[in-house]
């Protein structure tokens, strides 16, 4: 994977783990790979990944059992709130960026209501 | 105390030239340090003030709280930036050599470590391509249970799958318990294994930091924060 945006790599990482969480790719009860197992995977300091899994525990989205390893978490509302947050920043990318080539909201609404009636059909 | 190494006003003049200008710098136990900058910027002439190969012209050196001697060159495993093996040696000749010098070399570690980097103990030393001598010289340097290890471009000039050999192998090695301290100019490759990171330029120290932070901070990589520092 490569690190290139200008967040710190802990963040990067820990978008990346929720986006795997919020696509199923890691559904709740399932086991992370270890610290170490990512750290080389994804070739990072061993203390960067134990960041973002320390983040990702206090956001509640993932729980760690003593020898056992850090698992996602089985809350259902974490997860429909995960997927939300998630959500809501493509959307507020998607406006900004139409708004910056010179959309407006009604010409937006329109777009997406085309293309969303198109694929029904 | 926390820190493996401590420097305090350290400088080091060749004739006239000044390598090491009143550098300071403390690094702490178990952390993976990069120490920045171009070609020429005093980075091996530090790590050879660290390891005993030069003696500093003014300024305090202590490893693990103790004045470079004895002690420390046994607590630190150094790996240099050129092969220092002697060409009718075989792999096993050099692990046996190091068997006999170093008492913390492992080579049951060491068997793995050329098992990972695909090395056979019987090939001879002058048939190695330049990323087998640098995974080697790397096996026998991490093959030691030591305090801190001094890596001197450990992935200079290899390609990238060797060099993506080298970095899994410093990844693995990694614990709390020891140090590890890293120079390169190839930045964008290493930075994302750094801890902490040391910009030297012309022999001084210019920033140094948290690598998380000083992106958090700066909101870059460490890669650009370099550019930015040298590019003139």
């Amino acid at each position: 994977m490569q690190f290139d945006s200008n967040l710190p790599i802990y963040t990067q990482i820990i978008n990346l783990l929720k986006t795997q969480i919020a696509a199923g790719k890691l559904s709740g009860g399932d086991k992370l790979p270890s610290v170490r197992e990512l750290a080389k995977e994804l070739k990072v300091n061993p203390n960067t990944i134990q960041r973002s899994y320390q983040e990702l525990e206090r956001e509640g989205l993932v729980f760690t059992q003593r020898g056992m390893g850090t698992f996602v978490t089985q809350e259902q509302t974490k997860m429909q709130a995960l997927k939300k947050s998630l959500a809501l920043e493509v959307v507020n990318n998607f406006v900004t960026n139409m708004h910056k080539l010179g959309f407006n909201n009604k010409e937006i609404f329109t777009m997406i209501a085309e293309l969303v009636g198109e694929e029904k059909k | 105390m926390n820190n493996i190494v401590e420097i305090k006003n350290l400088t080091k003049i060749y004739y006239d030239k000044i390598a090491l200008d009143n550098l300071n710098l403390k690094i702490k136990k178990g952390k993976v340090v990069g120490i920045l900058g171009p070609n020429g910027s005093g980075k091996t002439t530090l790590i050879k003030i660290l390891t005993g190969l030069l003696r500093p012209t003014s300024g305090e050196v202590l490893i693990d709280q103790q004045k470079i001697g004895v002690y420390t060159k046994s607590i630190i495993s150094y790996l240099p930036d050129r092969n220092y093996l002697y060409k009718w040696m075989k792999i096993e000749d050099a692990c046996r050599l190091f068997k006999d010098f170093y008492a913390d070399f492992d080579a049951n570690r060491f068997a793995e470590l050329l098992d990972f980097m695909q090395l056979k103990e019987n090939m001879k030393i002058d048939t190695l391509s330049k990323g087998m001598h640098e995974k080697l010289n790397l096996a026998l340097a991490l093959a030691r249970k030591a305090k801190l290890y001094i890596l001197d471009e450990p992935i200079a000039g290899v390609d990238p799958v060797a060099r993506d050999q080298i970095l899994d192998a410093i990844i693995n090695n990694y614990n709390e318990n020891s140090s590890m301290l890293i120079t390169t100019h190839l930045v964008s490759e290493m930075e994302n294994i750094l801890d902490e990171v040391v910009f030297l330029k012309e022999g001084r120290l210019v920033s140094k930091g948290n690598a998380e932070q000083l992106r958090e901070e700066k909101g870059k990589q460490i890669v650009e924060i370099y550019k930015e520092i040298f590019a003139q």
